[in-house]
């Protein structure tokens, strides 16, 4: 790699030293100053409009805007200056002239940049005293919906649509104060990535529909998860209130999704919020499922298993741990495992590097392939007459009773109970779906990344993992564990391709599974 | 000359000489009267070397700036990469007409100086951006283009030096920042005109990424004399004592004015000289109150302002204003100011591009106060306000438009405060307080 040239500046009387072609709006990130912009995005091309940005440069004649100004050495740069606070009072007055102030009715409310910086820095009253302009609401299709009298028209969404989904459907339309964001006549914002121009808003103009009046920003908890929609593994927030999950925003990560996430990953959500959820242990006796104790059912699930041909079948959506564990239990028990998959159209994302909704549509097949987890086509046609079944997260969506009719004996752990299994399973384990539980997850480039709990299990419910190393205690295999980095930890010992990583040092953005082939670090895998 | 008046003796037509003279517009007219005899030398001649004589000459830029035109030409460098000429005939600061003249009666000029200077920068090819509303100044341009591709002047090898130089007319859909030279990179483009961010400078990175001039017509149409007569020949146009500015410029004159029209006068004429005497001062029974010098983005000038000031780049600074584009506009004192003010915020704010916060809400709030006052809805606190946001909108955004509405607001605030005032004081529907907003004028 050539040698990138370093140039040292101050900002705000901290000395910062950064390559050099930076902005003073990056330089100054790195020393924890936030410079106030609206338009600048680090995802897309500089605009410079908004004009929040004006910094104080010594030496320069005037403002400077830091998203569009390079770092020069020996730079003195002044952000919080009379001078720039002033300019910025003003851009801030300029922009809520036209503004319907409506907040207390506006989904952006609490976590608006306009409302943020006005509040820190703006006016405490308005000049202002003409009829503002108005201009009625617009359905942009797909998703999002168009409030065109919150508008700054700082252009993120025109730039997102033209320079990263490559489907340039947004536009500025007039002049002056009339302008607005425009829509291609006889388009819609259907594009898989459109959504993503909801959350670049930085304020209340471009609105989800499925968002629409749900909830206020200040009321949702929010947890780092992973989304499940494809392998591609998009890091993203959970949002919940009351223990249900009201949307999936994306969180940045520049090795995975950048700033994206794509629709089917936004909508995807609704699976989380099941209502049908099983929330008892349940046991098979006579005719009826009935409740019963963990230790009960748990012993009774192990007895069902022991001693048989014991057919695994997974859904390719579980954690690292409940798959490794999985695999244990195989070992123990004896038996092998299958697990279907389901695909659609792959949609890339051209702007940003490697990103795309993937034909798969599961977030962990590579992990359940790595652990020798085999694809099939379909689930009925591979059950075999005699066989014992213990079916973990797999629904049976589509799979035929005649098909179950032939396995000797099923133990399901699952969420909820399949109508088919009402009538065969001999044990129920309930388990936490995804977002109740922690674990991580191998998406398609072999990055392993981590999930935290969103909300709370309903009933007795418990995690995947730890249901699961119960069940391989009762079947007599190796390992007692208490914690999912404890699972991780044995996952990463014992499987080659896992070597080296280490739950806590995952953190939020993971880590890569090392290839056979990669340089090893130096600072590692000394004995 | 003062067209379409007959000259005046103390004009000094260079650019105007053939205005008024259809032959002049014709390829064997434009030759028979010297035309391209200039482009023929400059083709044959190094470009560095023409570099150095227009920077020698002290041309500076005739479209506002008044840039040094050799030290802008002299940024291009023999790189091997492509370069382009834009020449800006975008013009539509309101008040200015000349280039319009310069090209409905000298097309051949204008072509001759836009292929020399593109040979001049190591170009070969040039765009001539047209304003759109220009019918007959586009018509005429296009045929001189015609005539001189036919005539082996342009092309692949223009007058026989081996030097291939093309010229593409494009007519622009009448947008006011177009005019601005890097909205009219991205209009040429087809893109939608907004101005860029600077740097990097259009010499760095201009139309379509390239190293790029942009010159305005007027500029352009003085080279080939330059070129032909020399340095030396054009020095002696000016006040001997600014030799920073140097050459005839030409003055458009509209408004209540005895002669509106076009002047060509060598820099340096004195303001009142002009007014009076070559335009022929105010109407019968009238008298000037205000005259804006430049084009409507420069700040007003009162009559005794005014006369005083010199016509020329330093001059017009010294007066507080500014050269501009050369427009004149003269309001007598039947006019009045917060209406002609309120006129001008309303065409900036029509204007504006809409990407700076403070120039598109800036110049239609403006425009909003500046109406309200104008009816006689105003109150003392709007002049406040306007100051504020005169001052909000000013040196904070990409381009000027934003300053250029802001302008004649604060000039004609800080001239003319008492037409505000009274229209203010006439207010039915303000309860004035004795004593209270009146305190300063007392």
């Amino acid at each position: 790699m050539a040698e990138v040239k370093m140039v040292s500046l101050t900002i705000e009387g901290r000395p910062v030293t950064v390559p050099d072609g930076l902005s003073i709006l990056e330089a100054a990130k790195t020393v924890g100053v936030l410079i106030p912009h609206y338009c600048y995005h680090p995802g897309l091309p500089v605009a410079g409009v908004c004009r929040m940005c004006l910094v104080e440069v010594e030496k320069f004649p005037k403002l400077a805007p830091a998203c569009a100004t390079s770092v020069g050495e020996g730079q003195v740069v002044h952000v919080h200056s009379p001078k720039a606070l002033e300019a910025r009072k003003g851009v801030l007055e300029f922009l809520l002239i036209n503004h319907p102030l409506d907040c207390p009715i506006c989904d952006q409310a609490g976590e608006c940049e306009l409302q943020d910086y006005t509040f820190a820095e703006g006016r405490a009253d308005s000049r202002y005293r003409e009829p503002k302009r108005f201009n009625p609401v617009e359905d942009f299709g797909g998703d999002v919906l168009y409030v065109p009298n919150r508008c700054i028209l700082c252009t993120r969404c025109v730039r997102f649509m033209s320079d990263v989904a490559h489907e340039p459907v947004l536009n500025v339309s007039e002049r002056g104060d009339r302008a607005f964001i425009g829509k291609a006549e006889g388009h819609d914002l259907t594009n898989p990535w459109a959504g993503n121009v909801v959350d670049l808003c930085p304020v209340g103009a471009l609105l989800s529909k499925d968002f629409l009046n749900r909830a206020r920003a200040w009321e949702l908890d929010r947890a780092p998860t992973i989304c499940t929609g494809c392998s591609q593994g998009c890091n993203a927030v959970a949002e919940t209130r009351d223990n249900v999950v009201v949307r999936l925003k994306p969180r940045a990560n520049d090795q995975v999704n950048q700033y994206y996430l794509c629709e089917v990953g936004r909508q995807g959500y609704r699976e989380f919020n099941r209502r049908d959820r099983a929330d008892q242990p349940l046991v098979r006796q006579g005719n009826a499922l009935t409740i019963a104790e963990w230790d009960d059912a748990i012993a009774t699930a192990a007895r069902v298993l022991a001693g048989q041909r014991v057919r695994v079948v997974v859904s390719p959506n579980l954690s690292n741990e409940a798959l490794f564990l999985l695999d244990r239990i195989m070992g123990a028990a004896g038996g092998d495992g299958i697990f279907r998959l389901e695909r659609g159209e792959e949609a890339v994302l051209p702007g940003a590097p490697d990103l795309a909704l993937r034909e798969e549509r599961a977030a962990n097949a590579m992990a359940a392939r790595l652990l020798g987890f085999t694809e099939v086509p379909s689930v009925g046609p591979s059950i075999r007459e005699g066989d014992v079944l213990l079916i973990v997260g797999d629904h049976l969506e589509g799979v035929d009773a005649v098909d179950l009719d032939r396995a000797a004996s099923i133990v399901f752990v699952g969420t909820a109970v399949p109508a088919v299994l009402e009538a065969r399973a001999a044990v129920v384990l309930p388990v936490t779906n995804l977002l109740e539980e922690e674990g991580t997850l191998t998406n398609l480039r072999g990055r392993v990344q981590r999930f935290l709990q969103a909300k709370a299990a309903p009933g007795v419910a418990r995690p995947t993992w730890y249901v699961l190393a119960d069940l391989l205690s009762a079947v007599g295999g190796e390992g007692q564990f208490y914690l999912p980095a404890e699972v991780f930890a044995a996952l990463a010992a014992t499987h080659a391709p896992f070597a080296g990583l280490e739950y806590d040092a995952i953190g939020l953005r993971g880590l890569s599974l090392a290839p056979a082939a990669a340089p090893v670090d130096p600072r590692e895998g000394v004995a | 000359m003062g067209y379409p008046h007959p000259s005046h003796p103390r004009e000094t037509p260079i650019l105007s000489k053939y205005f008024g003279d259809p032959e002049a517009r014709t390829l064997a007219g434009w030759r028979a009267r010297g035309g391209y005899e200039a482009l023929e030398k400059a083709l044959n001649t190094d470009p560095q070397e023409l570099q150095t004589v227009v920077k020698d000459s002290g041309l500076r830029g005739r479209g506002g700036a008044g840039f040094p035109t050799g030290m802008k030409w002299s940024f291009m460098k023999p790189d091997g990469k492509t370069h382009y000429l834009c020449c800006n005939a975008d013009e539509s600061e309101p008040g200015t007409f000349k280039d319009r003249e310069i090209m409905r009666w000298t097309p051949h000029g204008l072509v001759e100086g836009v292929a020399l200077a593109a040979h001049a920068i190591y170009a070969q090819t040039a765009y001539i951006y047209i304003r759109g509303e220009f019918t007959e100044p586009y018509a005429r341009v296009c045929a001189a283009v015609e005539e001189a591709y036919a005539a082996g002047i342009l092309g692949p090898n223009a007058m026989g030096s081996g030097k291939h130089v093309d010229v593409h007319v494009h007519r622009g859909a009448g947008a006011y920042i177009c005019g601005e030279e890097t909205a009219l990179m991205n209009s040429l483009e087809g893109r939608r005109g907004n101005p860029r961010i600077k740097p990097p400078f259009p010499a760095v990175a201009g139309l379509f990424g390239k190293p790029t001039t942009i010159n305005n017509v007027e500029t352009l149409t003085t080279v080939p004399y330059i070129i032909k007569h020399g340095a030396e020949w054009y020095k002696q146009y000016g006040r001997p004592d600014n030799p920073k500015s140097i050459g005839t410029k030409l003055f458009s004159v509209c408004g209540n004015i005895r002669r509106p029209g076009n002047y060509e006068v060598a820099l340096g004429f004195p303001f009142k000289d002009f007014l009076y005497d070559l335009c022929g001062g105010p109407l019968d029974g009238r008298e000037i109150k205000a005259v804006i010098p430049g084009g409507s983005s420069v700040p007003i000038l009162t009559r005794e302002e005014a006369e005083g000031a010199v016509m020329d780049y330093e001059g017009f600074v010294a007066s507080g204003t500014m050269l501009g584009s050369g427009g004149v506009i003269v309001f007598d004192d039947r006019q009045d100011m917060v209406r002609q003010i309120a006129r001008l915020t309303r065409f900036y704010a029509h204007e504006s591009c809409a990407q700076c916060t403070q120039c598109r809400e800036g110049t239609a709030w403006i425009t909003r106060i500046m109406e309200r006052i104008r009816d006689g809805l105003g109150t003392a606190e709007d002049l406040d306000t306007l100051v504020a946001i005169a001052d909000g909108m000013s040196g904070k955004t990409i381009c000027v438009l934003s300053d250029s509405c802001a302008t004649p607001v604060m000039s004609g605030l800080k001239k003319f405060r008492h037409e505000f005032e009274a229209k203010i004081a006439a207010n039915p529907s303000v309860v004035t307080v004795p004593g209270a907003f009146r305190a300063s004028a007392a």
